[in-house]
Formats: C-alpha cells, structure tokens, sequence
C-alpha cells in the first residue's frame, strides 16, 4: 500500500510541476536584449537624432534649445570646477600619492568604464566611490558626494575621456546581474507623494516640460555627467542628480552611494553603452 | 448651603476640565505614535515620503503649543500619508514592470 501512496504523491508532483509555468521572457535578465530596446525607444521617438545627440539631454530636444547648447559650450559654466578638479587630481596626498595612484591608466581616459561590478566585493563601484576610497586608503577624509569638489574631481576625469563611448560590463555573475535588475527596477518604480518613477519624466515625457524645465531623455542621460545646472547656481554630481530627483517627487533620499543609487547608475550607465561621454555638461 | 453649591459646580467643571484635557493629549501621543510607526515601515521599505515627515514635525509642533486636536489632526493625516507609501512600495513590486521599455 505504501509503495503505492509513494508513486501517487510523485505522479502528482510531477504533475504539479508541468502544471507550473516556466519563467517568462521578461522575467529573464537580458541586459543586452534591454539596452537594444531603450536605445530603439528613444531613437523611434526622435527619429531625426543621431544616437550620439541624446548626450547632450534637453538640448538635443529641439533646434532652440540645441542652438543654446552651442552657444554655452564658447563659454561653458563648468569650466571654473573642470580647472579645480583637474588641479585636485595633480595636487599629492599628504602621503605623496595622489588620486593617479588609486586607477589604471592613471585615472586618465578611464570615466567610460565606470560604474563597475566589483566581484570581490559583489557590488558596483562607482566613481564617485572610487574617488572617495583613494582618499581613505591615502589618510584622507572622504568629500561631500554631491557638490563641488567630488563634482570638480569627476569632471576633470570625465573631460579626459571625452567622445570615448559608455562601455560598461556586465559579467557573468548572477550578483552583477542582479545589481543590474535592481537598479532597473528602481528606474521603472513610482515613488515619492507625487507618485513618479525616474521613467515617467525621462521615459514618457522626454521634451515636454515640466513647469519651465523640458526633460531629458533617459537614453545618454548620464554621459554629461556631472553637470553644471542653472538651477543649482552651480556643479552637481550624480548623486545630486539621484537625490534631488527624489525629493523633487516628494520622496525621501536616500543617502548618497546606497546600494539602491549604485545600482541605478549601473543599469542607466549600460543601456547607454556606446554613446559617448561629454561630461562635464550644463544644463538649464 | 446656598454658597455650597457654586462651589461645587466650580469643582466639577474643573475638574472635568482636565479631563478632557488629559485625554487630549493621550489621544494626541497614540496618534502620534500610529503614525511614527508607520513610517518606520515604510522606512524599512525604503520609500518615506517628506510630506510624512513634514506633518508629523507640524504634529509635534501644535502639541508643544498645546493644541491637541490640531497635534491629533495632523498625526492621523501623517499617518495616512505613512500608509499610502507603504500601499505604493508594496503595489510597486510589480507594477513597475507596466513601464518597462520591451
């Protein structure tokens, strides 16, 4: 009799088991399927961009605004902070090393491979990080990660890497892919009391406005960075970009280069692979 | 006899009087704390809304001023606030799929 329970339970686990659906496309990690389909999206949007224009974000929106675009590039606001980080990053340690000692190539040419999955440590290692970990492994205390000098230093560095394009990697690590999920989902998730996701101005309403603003597309967003804004009176890094976004939508910060923020410049960096960096940039 | 009893009518609206001005505030503190408690939740979800802290603060501040029902008002409206954002980090989940580009 017990024989027979055994070959019935495991008939009709297997049973079960057809029964359950296996895992849909959209719930497989596919980076380089995801990265294929933004970059269409935005280029079916605006057929008359070259996928190199989105770079430049609201000013490759219209002829009026890429005329301005032109315009402020003679006398770019950024230079001021570009000078200042370009003299920190020469500037040694109090131990004699400098930020040069800290990244390969010298830190020179390098900002289009940044963020990267660290796999010792299993999580992504942005720049902004990068450059605050020199400065602790040198005796050196870590700087602000919003404003002027962690902006100057990244400015600096993106400016070396002008025109090189976004080239980052994903490897084979279920934990890489899964930095890259999450930060995907960020992306794409409604919060704050205003209910807005990042994609809701940067997906769905590229171009259009938002009070005096026109939004930038998602798709090279962050190749400008970090960026000169009007509205700030000043420079501001990626993380001030992440941050006040979130409480621009009435949503709580988080703090900045939480797992959440390196994640999300991961998944942003890789679907604009290919586009070049044009960083420091301004904008409105 | 006649003088006894203003006197103790005087006494029991006194008394009453702090009553209902004790249960104010108790009312005021578990308001209070319905509210903290869910924001703490939502924390833990890691999607605060400021306009919880922001009433929550507006809360306190009319209680330190002695307006409980203000201070209970403002508790039960940041409490609501705590619970919408628990009710869209949660919904999120898998809503946030309805928006990706395929």
């Amino acid at each position: 009799m017990r024989p027979a329970i055994h070959i019935v339970s495991a008939a009709f686990a297997l049973a079960m088991l057809a029964l359950t659906p296996p895992a849909t496309a959209a719930e497989k990690i596919d980076p380089v399927a995801d990265a294929k389909a933004f970059q269409k999206f935005f280029t079916d949007k605006f057929p008359k961009l070259k996928p190199e224009d989105f770079v430049t974000g609201p000013y490759s929106m219209n002829e009026d605004l890429h005329r301005q675009w032109v315009e402020k590039e003679q006398f770019p606001p950024y230079e001021f902070s570009l000078e200042m980080g370009k003299e920190m990053f020469s500037t040694p340690f109090k131990n004699g090393k400098s930020y040069a000692d800290c990244f390969p190539n010298k830190g020179i040419g390098i900002r289009q491979n940044y963020p990267y999955f660290d796999d010792k440590e299993g999580k992504v290692i942005t720049l902004e990080l990068a450059l605050n970990r020199c400065r602790e492994t040198n005796g050196e205390p870590p700087l602000s990660y919003v404003k002027d000098e962690m902006a100057a230093l990244t400015a600096y560095m993106a400016y070396t890497s002008r025109g090189k394009p976004f080239d980052i990697k994903i490897p084979n690590d279920p934990r890489a892919l899964e930095a890259y999920q999450q930060g995907k989902e960020y992306f794409y998730t409604r919060r704050g009391q205003f209910n807005f996701s990042c994609a809701t101005c940067h997906v769905q309403s590229p171009g259009e406005r938002i009070r005096a603003e026109v939004l930038a597309p998602g798709l090279g967003i962050l190749n400008a960075m970090p960026i000169y804004r009007s509205e700030w009176s000043g420079m501001g890094t990626t993380s001030r970009r992440f941050t006040t976004c979130n409480s621009q939508i009435r949503g709580v910060p988080l703090n900045p280069q939480d797992d959440e923020y390196r994640n999300l410049e991961y998944y942003l960096s890789y679907v604009s692979n290919g586009l070049p960096i044009s960083g420091p940039g301004a904008r409105p | 006899m006649s003088l006894l009893k203003p006197l103790l009518a005087s006494f029991l609206l006194i008394a009453g009087s702090a009553c209902a001005f004790a249960a104010s505030e108790a009312d005021y503190k578990a308001a209070y704390a319905a509210a903290e408690a869910a924001n703490k939740e939502a924390g833990k979800l890691r999607n605060q809304w400021t306009t919880t802290a922001s009433t929550l603060a507006a809360a306190k501040k009319a209680a330190d001023a002695g307006d409980f029902d203000k201070a209970i008002e403002a508790s039960k409206e940041a409490e609501a606030l705590a619970k919408a954002s628990i009710y869209q980090a949660t919904s999120e989940k898998q809503l946030w799929k309805d928006l990706e580009i395929r």
